[in-house]
């Protein structure tokens, strides 16, 4: 099977690639990058990629698929669906599910659904210890072999730093990145925004950025001594954002994403109490967006990332203090990285490309993806950077509907998405 | 969704002007002289339908719209949910919309959830009043405390006035400095840290300052304002043990001589006497904690009154 992608114009950061040409795939594999003039085969079908960027594969490497579990609020087949759907080939779904994927056989288990559904490939991430409880280790190990990319407790951060330690140390031997959700519960817990101006005029409980700080801090200073690989998931404050530049500078092995809302939205969305606008980290005041735009800029952000958390309208049409956190997010990622860094200038084509799918791939040591060089998996985003398009709640391939986003207009979107050289997705 | 135009939600005085702000409180001296009467009815709102709907209890409050609804001859129902309606396995949106599919001209909603009643207000065809709402906002408590201040003092604007004790957890003190600045009023706040955060003194533009002690708050002030401390607060280490809160924060004669010698003392109840307040404080002539009460029912009938159709004076 062949599959020539024409007049697009070809981004690939690791081959130093930001021009036009032709992609050739063949078999699922791309096969050759041919000049304008330079013929290719007969019997390829031809995908018109005219005024299109062309881009490896955008792989999300912070996602909640809900399965095994909560089926009601999302599934890995519809949450496939709707990854394919915002641009994204692959994704890495947290181990909160229930069973926590602390173990070999959950980890399959969620690679096997993937396949079956057909859409983006799933990578997934296991659990740091047995059920996120933090007291015992679980078989990182074994969930390497079955699949795994990276080990977490997400949002039950391993509260003590001895443990925390102990798992650096062990997830170093099989060059396991440590994904690390940066919370010090004894600061934060019953918040439900950022705590500051805004959840002081709303009555709200705040969750200061202090409890993101110092947690990063402590493992900052946990992967220096251990020599492990952390990456600080969803970075959301200035104080973070500044000890992983420090950090960086000094050699020490981090790196870190940052989600398309806390890049958008301040915590002034959260007045009108819309549970849609609840998350963990919470959207945090002006002044540490102003931050992480810097931090898009400099490079000290490696990676874009959605921390897509599907929850069911039942369970967000609560409370503000009672709705549970997290929003929706594969499918307007790509949309606000036009809107609010692309077209505002604060990164360019080539940097966007390198936030989604290089780095991503190489925090995560995905081989053969991450890029278009010959020999490599065709897994391809296709972006039309001109596209005027709205996102609908209503529309979502998610099986949940919790994005603050809804109605919201986008210049620039993802058209394709090609999976192992099939088209899986076209707008 | 747009709402029928007679319709006008009371969810906070943050939004409101201080022409809507004195609008209601002329409109409640309006209606004072009725509670004064031997019948204390007029027909005003007859044939409206006013649901109390109170997640969370209180005497005073539900017993002061009742009696307001009742004074204008409207309809009152009041519903009390011990807890929220996550434990009955219905969404908050159901319990609103089910409420709101028998019509009523008005809800009146308590919750110890923030937002509540704007979220209510969102689904709801009903008027939406705010009885208190977490740790947002109280308006009705802010403007009868307007009202007793007001009859006491003549204005408010340009007068001082401490709000002294959990500034954090307090819908009485966020209504209360947004009403007080809007009108003009200089307000201090002043308590333990814990409850007192620095970013306070950002809540509103102009007008408010956060004093380092309370000496300082109260000092030339011609109205203190103390608010209730909760026990609670003491289990989750905002402050050690009510004795020592009593010592350094509470209200006692000794420090209201600090503030003018003409100063009136708020207090928007249930009292923990010998805690915030001495008991000398308290039944001091200075202190206008009846008079709260009694203007609170005039406050709340002008709040249906509007909040259902009525025009302000």
């Amino acid at each position: 099977m062949k599959l020539l992608i024409a007049n697009g114009h070809l981004i690939d950061p690791n081959e130093g690639q930001n021009s036009g040409k032709n992609l050739l795939i063949e078999d699922g594999i791309v096969k050759a990058w041919l000049g304008a003039n330079e013929s290719a085969p007969e019997d390829a079908e031809v995908f018109d990629a005219s005024g299109m960027i062309v881009a490896p594969g955008f792989i999300d490497l912070h996602v909640h698929l809900r399965e095994p579990g909560q089926e009601h609020k999302e599934t890995i087949a519809t949450g496939a669906a709707a990854a394919v759907a915002g641009g994204w080939t692959s994704v890495c779904p947290m181990p909160n599910t229930n069973p926590v994927n602390d173990s070999a056989a959950i980890t399959r288990y969620m690679i096997e659904q993937a396949e079956r559904a057909g859409f983006a490939n799933v990578f997934p991430v296991g659990a740091i210890t047995k059920e996120s409880s933090g007291t015992e280790l679980a078989e990182m190990g074994e969930m390497k072999a079955a699949g795994a990319v990276a080990v977490s407790d997400d949002g039950r951060p391993v509260p003590n730093a001895g443990m925390m330690r102990r798992a650096m140390e062990y997830a170093k031997d099989f060059d396991l990145p440590v994904v690390d959700h940066c919370e010090d519960k004894s600061l934060s817990s019953g918040g439900v925004m950022h705590e500051g101006k805004i959840s002081l005029l709303l009555g709200l409980r705040g969750m200061p950025a202090l409890a993101e700080d110092l947690d990063a801090v402590r493992d900052i200073y946990l992967a220096k001594e251990t020599g492990a690989h952390i990456h600080i998931a969803h970075i959301s404050t200035k104080g973070a954002l500044e000890a992983v530049r420090r950090a960086k500078a000094e050699g020490i092995n981090v790196t870190c994403e940052v989600t398309p809302h806390h890049f958008t939205l301040t915590d002034k969305a959260v007045e009108g109490y819309d549970t849609n606008t609840k998350m963990s980290p919470p959207l945090r005041s002006a002044e540490h967006l102003k931050a992480i735009l810097e931090g898009l800029k400099d490079g000290t952000i490696d990676a874009i990332a959605t921390d897509h958390a599907p929850h069911h309208a039942d369970e967000k049409a609560l409370e503000y203090d009672r709705a549970p956190m997290g929003i929706t997010g594969l499918e307007t990622a790509v949309g606000l990285a036009f809107n609010e860094l692309v077209h505002k200038g604060i990164i360019d084509l080539v940097q966007l490309v390198k936030l989604c799918s290089s780095n991503p791939a190489k925090i995560f040591n995905i081989p053969n993806r991450g890029t278009l060089k010959v020999g490599s998996v065709a897994d391809i985003t296709i972006l039309d950077p001109d596209l005027v398009w709205t996102y609908r709640n209503a529309d979502s391939r998610s099986k949940s509907k919790n994005s603050p986003f809804d109605n919201w207009q986008f210049t620039g979107g993802a058209v394709a998405t090609i999976v192992g050289g099939k088209i899986v997705y076209k707008k | 969704m747009n709402k029928p135009f007679r319709r006008r939600d009371l969810l906070g005085i943050r939004n409101l002007s201080a022409d809507e702000i004195v609008g209601i409180l002329n409109t409640a001296e309006n209606f004072r002289e009725i509670n004064s009467r031997e019948i204390k009815k007029v027909p005003t709102l007859r044939g409206k339908t006013v649901i109390n709907l109170f997640f969370e209890n209180s005497t005073r409050t539900r017993t002061s719209f009742e009696l307001a609804a009742k004074r204008l001859s409207a309809d009152a129902v009041n519903i009390s949910v011990s807890s929220s309606s996550v434990t009955k396995g219905e969404t908050l949106v159901d319990t609103a919309l089910n409420l709101d599919a028998m019509q009523p001209d008005c809800i009146v909603v308590r919750h110890s959830s923030a937002g509540v009643p704007h979220q209510l207000a969102k689904v709801s065809k009903a008027a939406i009043v705010n009885a208190g709402d977490g740790a947002n906002e109280h308006p009705t408590q802010a403007l009868l405390d307007a009202m007793t201040i007001r009859e006491h003092k003549g204005t408010i604007a340009g007068l001082e006035v401490a709000i002294v004790g959990d500034i954090l957890h307090s819908r009485v003190a966020r209504s209360n400095i947004h009403l007080l600045t809007k009108l003009g009023a200089k307000v201090r706040v002043a308590g333990p840290k814990t409850l007192v955060p620095s970013d306070f003194a950002h809540l509103v533009e102009d007008n408010l300052q956060v004093c380092e002690h309370i000496e300082d708050a109260i000092e030339k002030a011609d109205v203190v304002m103390i608010l209730r401390i909760q026990k609670e607060r003491m289990d989750s280490a905002y402050f050690p043990t009510l004795r020592e809160y009593s010592i350094h924060y509470g209200l006692t004669n000794e420090r209201l001589e600090l503030a003018k010698k003409d100063a009136i003392v708020l207090h928007p109840g249930p009292m923990n006497r010998g805690i915030e307040i001495s008991s000398d404080v308290a039944d001091s002539s200075r202190s206008l904690i009846l008079d709260q009460v009694k203007y609170g029912v005039a406050v709340r009938m002008a709040v249906l009154y509007l909040a259902t159709g009525g025009t302000a004076n």
